[in-house]
């Protein structure tokens, strides 16, 4: 067990009872709203022209109205297109923007007001927004985090030892930044992140443009993190791997609405209408399509596709009807799922 | 204030290593803040000598000295906050600033200060090298030295604090590049960084006088050539205390403003 040889993140407290909205909750959002006024003109010469005289103003709701609540020590995945608003949410959640409507408290801080007793205890890591100081290794840019966030020096030492070993960043730390590599850098972005034991953590994309080890080995931190400090954290990704791995919780937004909030499982379970069927075959491929509808069929395998309600059934006909040697039945792979869920949620 | 002083020695520590790694960039900058007062002491030399030997009470060894200790004094209260602030907010840099609890003109302060701990060295030894060849006269009495240390010091913290606030519009207008420019040619003619303001018509003067320019550069120069009485240095610092007071206050009330419409349109 990974606990044992780490102890330090026994000694993370939890939020005192003041330090959380009323509701409970460590990070909430009532009729959250955000919109932006942009500037647009057509393409050309004479549109250029125009636009000195008058401007076409537009009002785009980046975030239309969403809620949602996070109790302490939750991770929640917070998922959307491109443009969905989630960059904007998680903006206006570490008081980078001012919303336009609604309400937000975050540990029962009001995020835009940037208190210094609020900003100690959160972060926002976003792709690449760097805490990092380019041109000096990444120990010096972790010393000077430390004094700025006023961490003890001995919480320092420990914090920082359990994010080089759980990191690897052993090799790292006396290199300048500039040169590492990405997910080198992305490492030590995020231990910078975390040296002051943030009990709110917002992360924008922190597996991005990593290869699949690298994401793995992030991913596992961060559910450590979650489960030794009991942070709360709110985690975009496009890697569906990340949420699977991280997140029992989801809350999907589309064109800056609210979709979804609940359970992963739930997810799947309500936008998917359908699940996968596969069988093995004695004997060769059967023509199966009376059952549901053929994905593929090659060396006795076939893989059918049938409405979930009629799951047991065609089930149960497939093992009575034919010479079956092995049968699964999965969920479609997740991203189809999410897939599904925007295309309904584009409608 | 235990816990600010870390904070400081710390960045030192880190903008000290940064800086170490531009030794080029700072080269460059150096010559450059060399070069500019060498021209226009030669230019006015050349006008002293030629005409009646001197130009307002100015001789050729007046210039000499006012140059050589103005090209000290600009480069210890220069400031690159303009560039800075540009490069800050339109590629969003600023963000990660504003996530961190503590004022982002910390972090600033201490950059500068750094860079000219390396830099004042060198620049002590152009100032011998050109000292030797033009053979300045001070007039510089104790008491007027006496002052021109708290003198320079807030002269830096006017300069700094005023073009740092100046920077801030980078939060309202892409095009800082202009609002630098225009700051610049004022502070060319009011700062005496062209002449000395001594040479100036009375209105002039006085206009400099009453805006910050004059303080921010000008005002320890003077000290330093001895040409101010006792009451004069003091009405001098009470003048730079009095605007140092005002910038800052500005510099805040901006920078809230900036902030507000930074989180309004989007960072």
């Amino acid at each position: 067990m990974v606990a044992q040889e780490h102890p330090f993140w026994h000694t993370v407290t939890m939020p005192p009872a003041a330090h959380i909205a009323p509701d409970g909750s460590a990070v909430s959002a009532i009729d959250l709203k955000k919109t932006y006024t942009v500037t647009e003109r057509e393409g050309g010469a004479m549109a250029a022209l125009r636009s000195l005289l008058r401007r076409e103003k537009t009002d785009v709701e980046a975030v239309a109205g969403i809620s949602f609540h996070l109790s302490p020590g939750e991770i929640v995945g917070f998922l959307g297109p491109n443009g969905a608003g989630k960059t904007t949410t998680l903006k206006m959640l570490s008081g980078l923007l001012y919303p336009t409507g609604g309400h937000v408290s975050v540990l029962g801080h009001t995020p835009s007001r940037r208190e210094k007793a609020f900003l100690r205890q959160i972060t926002l890591v976003m792709g690449q927004r760097n805490q990092l100081v380019w041109d000096i290794p990444a120990a010096d840019s972790f010393a000077l985090n430390r004094a700025i966030y006023r961490v003890p020096e001995q919480d320092y030492r420990r914090t920082l030892d359990e994010l080089v070993a759980l990191l690897e960043l052993e090799p790292l730390l006396r290199k300048p930044v500039r040169n590492l590599s990405l997910g080198e850098r992305m490492k030590c972005e995020i231990a910078a992140s975390l040296l002051h034991q943030p009990r709110v953590v917002f992360l924008d994309e922190p597996t991005i443009g990593l290869d699949v080890t690298m994401q793995r080995r992030i991913r596992s931190f961060l559910a450590e993190y979650n489960r030794r400090s009991g942070a709360t954290v709110l985690l975009t990704s496009h890697y569906m791997a990340d949420v699977e791995a991280l997140c029992r919780r989801v809350i999907v937004i589309h064109h800056g609405r609210l979709l979804f909030d609940g359970e992963l499982a739930g997810l799947v379970r309500k936008f998917t209408a359908h699940k996968t069927i596969v069988v093995q075959l004695e004997g060769g491929t059967a023509d199966l399509s009376a059952y549901g509808e053929v994905v593929s069929a090659s060396d006795g395998r076939v893989t059918l596709r049938v409405p979930t309600p009629a799951t047991a059934g065609v089930t149960g006909r497939l093992l009575a009807d034919h010479p079956v040697t092995d049968l699964t039945v999965e969920d479609p792979p997740i991203e189809e799922v999410i897939e599904q869920v925007f295309a309904q949620g584009a409608t | 204030m235990r816990e600010f002083a870390a904070i400081y020695l710390q960045q030192f520590r880190t903008t000290f290593a940064s800086f170490v790694q531009y030794r080029a960039s700072m080269l460059i900058w150096m010559i450059w803040h060399i070069l500019e007062p060498l021209v226009y002491l030669v230019v006015w030399s050349a006008v002293a000598s030629s005409g009646a030997g001197s130009v307002q009470g100015f001789a050729a060894q007046d210039f000499s000295a006012y140059f050589i200790v103005l090209m000290v004094v600009n480069h210890v209260t220069y400031t690159w906050v303009f560039y800075e602030y540009e490069y800050r907010i339109r590629h969003g840099g600023l963000s990660g600033a504003l996530l961190r609890p503590i004022h982002p003109v910390h972090a600033d302060v201490i950059d500068n200060v750094s860079s000219k701990l390396i830099t004042l060295p060198m620049m002590l030894l152009a100032a011998g090298i050109l000292a030797a060849f033009f053979h300045p006269v001070l007039h510089t009495t104790a008491v007027s030295l006496a002052f021109f240390l708290p003198a320079l010091v807030l002269a830096f913290s006017l300069r700094f604090i005023v073009e740092w606030t100046l920077a801030l519009a980078a939060f309202w207008t892409t095009r800082v590049s202009a609002v630098n420019q225009a700051y610049y040619v004022a502070a060319l003619f009011l700062s005496g960084q062209m002449a000395p303001l001594a040479l100036f018509p009375p209105a002039v003067r006085e206009a400099a006088a009453v805006l910050p320019f004059r303080w921010m550069l000008s005002f320890p120069v003077e000290l330093v050539l001895g040409r101010l009485s006792t009451a004069e240095a003091w009405e001098g610092l009470a003048a730079q205390a009095a605007w140092l007071g005002a910038a800052l206050l500005l510099m805040r009330a901006v920078w809230r403003a900036g902030v507000r419409r930074y989180a309004a349109v989007g960072a």
